[in-house]
């Protein structure tokens, strides 16, 4: 099992918003100055909780983007129309607002490197977040551990980081990125063009010789069938580890 | 409390319910999923469930004999650590209650353990006394594998990693270890009234 990087309790502290990146039309990167924070392992999360004037709380948990070398703690949130906290965190937070958090949280969907096993990476939508700072944490580490991403978006302009996986696809250290578009293609388009399926994993994984360890995060019905492909192509279950999210959320 | 997030007002919530979400909580209407890995297939004439550990003869159940057991059917708002509520959600199972019937233990806790390898304690006495149920039925249907079919542990006063999916059978403990969440970050005990999450809380 897993150590966790978890040690004590986990207090609320502050962070201070440095930097907004609008990712997507819907998605935003909140760039945080964490004064009293102990650190991260790659593919946990933080919970942020939001407090109105009147005393009224909400609580959500978000994955964290950034590597755990990066001395700013990133999360990367979509904004979810109906929700309660994401229309505050994506539209509403300023450069130089406070956030209230703690973290980090969770020790199974994480990965510390130093592993000789090649890693298959995931991804359905904002589900990308856990793994980019799987990859972050591979380009910081200098890390060569062959890592293949499948990452399926709605549309082009859907694509969450896509300048910065092109650029880390460029480097040329063993990172290769796949993408695929569901609903709409730009003229031209060389990617995927279709739902994640069997045969496209089968042309994207490891072979099962190389015994890889795989991370899959997404909308639950995404991470579901990949999952249950990957079984399928007899893939080792306790290798592959998941995070979904549901419809819901906010 | 002393921080106030600028320009937030929330969503508020109807009086009725709110006294019924714990702290840290929203309500939900759809039933999200979490789970670690690929979701176990199960097939009902393998499914079997087993009582074992700290006591005399394990004790042990095909699907055909579980089903015989009587049945309950129960009403329960359930709460997720990922921080969503569900109320009144309806299932149907045979409670614990009915399974440690006749048998004599010394221990004090329990480990549920799962098809595909899941754990998760509990003291024993939270998954006695009307508090714990092992369910195969929610909403009047079979519950289906991704919600932790053929059957999972229901302990709705803790949060819901607790009530292990896909679980196939009970071990009883002397002293308190840690299942698969408990290892990872996540509270010995789970209460979601005093929102015990994670280590230390």
């Amino acid at each position: 099992m897993a150590r966790t990087a978890v040690l004590g309790r986990l207090n609320w502290q502050l962070g201070n918003v440095a930097e907004l990146v609008q990712e997507t039309p819907r998605v935003a990167s909140l760039v945080l100055d964490v004064p009293e924070w102990q650190g991260h392992l790659a593919g946990q999360h933080v919970d942020v909780r939001l407090t109105a004037d009147d005393g009224y709380q909400a609580e959500r948990s978000y994955s964290i983007a950034s590597a755990p070398e990066d001395p700013r703690l990133a999360i990367t949130v979509e904004r979810l129309d109906d929700g309660e906290v994401s229309p505050y965190l994506v539209g509403e937070v300023r450069k130089g607002d406070k956030i209230e958090l703690r973290g980090p949280i969770g020790g199974y969907f994480v990965w510390r490197g130093g592993d000789d096993r090649p890693l298959l990476l995931v991804a359905g939508g904002s589900g990308i977040v856990p793994l980019m700072a799987m990859i972050r944490h591979r380009s910081a580490g200098k890390s060569t551990t062959p890592t293949r991403l499948l990452y399926s978006s709605r549309s082009e302009d859907d694509i969450i980081y896509k300048a910065e996986l092109g650029a880390l696809a460029a480097v040329g250290d063993g990172l290769t990125v796949a993408h695929c578009l569901t609903r709409m293609q730009p003229p031209g388009w060389r990617g995927y063009a279709r739902r994640i399926d069997r045969a496209m994993l089968e042309e994207v994984a490891w072979p099962k010789a190389q015994n890889p360890i795989i991370f899959v995060c997404g909308p639950t019905p995404m991470v579901e069938a990949v999952a249950g492909h990957l079984v399928d192509m007899s893939f080792d279950a306790a290798s592959i580890k998941t995070e979904r999210f549901g419809p819901t959320g906010g | 409390m002393s921080f106030i997030s600028r320009g937030f007002r929330g969503k508020r919530r109807d009086t009725a319910s709110s006294s019924r979400v714990p702290p840290g909580q929203y309500v939900v209407n759809d039933f999200p999923v979490l789970s670690a890995g690929p979701t176990p297939r199960v097939a009902l004439p393998e499914w079997t469930f087993v009582v074992e550990g700290e006591i005399d003869e394990p004790k042990k159940w095909t699907w055909e004999e579980f089903r015989k057991l009587p049945v309950e059917e129960v009403t329960k708002d359930i709460h997720c650590v990922t921080k969503w509520t569900k109320l009144d959600t309806a299932w149907k199972g045979v409670s614990v209650d009915t399974i440690l019937e006749g048998l004599e233990t010394a221990a004090e806790f329990v480990m549920a353990f799962s098809y595909g390898g899941y754990t998760t304690n509990l003291p024993l006495e939270d998954v006695t006394g009307g508090k714990a149920w092992v369910a195969y039925e929610f909403d009047g249907q079979p519950l289906h594998p991704e919600h932790g079919g053929p059957a999972r542990l229901l302990v709705p006063h803790l949060y819901f990693w607790k009530s292990a999916k896909w679980v196939r059978g009970l071990r009883l403990l002397k002293q308190d270890q840690p299942g698969f969440w408990e290892s990872n970050g996540y509270n010995m005990y789970g209460d979601p009234w005093r929102e015990q999450r994670y280590w230390g809380d």
